[in-house]
């Protein structure tokens, strides 16, 4: 069952091609520039999990991870994480994880890509509430530097 | 009848069972046994004032629950602005 506060879902109108934003999506390394995360040498395939590390100031020790569900080309691109999972002396990978879908419609001038994560009503609260403190706090530097690496591009 | 206690509990703030029994025909038990489902379900809670023992709406289980979402929201529109900004360029 969905609640309320169970999933979240996000549209944003990409001015660009289809297989520029499926380029961005699946493509570990260059999913990790703009994610905050070193995907380094990467490939992402369905039914394969992808790690690698936190790039977020402050963050770096962290490990990430994600398993990647499904992949349908320039259509869909979906995965399954701890979104909470900081703490590196904690193994969470009997814990449950969230589901993110990434899909991709064609949209006047663009691409419209929608992402919705689901299955939030499972992550403890306290774990829920921490993280994202933390996550969101280091978000305006990465902007800064994301923005640094567009302009040298 | 759970749903009306809810509802007087967010409306009225803590109630002890008298006031929540008042003008029904509803016993104290019956009240007793449906506030126990309420608090089992993390929906109310029970504190003691002096020595009457008040129930009260348990907001805080829904509020952080909005709360995180909200901040998890931002997060998505902060990921997604940087991945526009590598695409558009």
């Amino acid at each position: 069952m969905t609640t309320s506060t169970d999933s979240i879902e996000r549209k944003i109108l990409l001015k660009a091609s289809r297989s520029r934003v499926w380029r961005a999506l699946s493509d570990a390394e260059e999913f990790g520039d703009w994610f905050g995360v070193d995907f380094k040498g990467e490939t992402m395939l369905a039914g394969r999990h992808v790690r690698g590390r936190v790039t977020y100031p402050g963050y770096e020790h962290l490990p990430f991870e994600v398993f990647i569900e499904r992949m349908e080309p320039e259509r869909l691109l979906s995965w399954r994480w701890h979104p909470a999972a900081l703490d590196p002396a904690v193994d969470y990978s009997t814990e449950p994880t969230t589901l993110v879908v990434f899909r991709l419609e064609e949209a006047e001038g663009g691409v419209l890509l929608t992402v919705v994560e689901s299955g939030l009503d499972a992550i403890p609260l306290a774990r829920r509430a921490t993280v994202f403190r933390l996550n969101t706090s280091g978000w305006d530097e990465q902007m800064l530097n994301i923005e640094k690496h567009v302009a040298r591009a | 009848m759970r749903l009306r206690l809810v509802a007087l509990l967010c409306a009225g703030g803590a109630m002890s069972i008298t006031q929540l029994t008042s003008g029904t025909v509803i016993t104290r038990q019956a009240i007793t046994k449906h506030l126990g489902v309420l608090e089992a379900a993390g929906l109310v809670r029970n504190v003691k004032v002096g020595r009457e023992r008040l129930w009260e709406f348990e907001a805080s289980q829904v509020v952080e629950a909005r709360r995180s979402l909200d901040e998890i929201a931002q997060q998505w529109d902060h990921a997604l602005a940087k991945l526009k900004r590598a695409v558009e360029s």
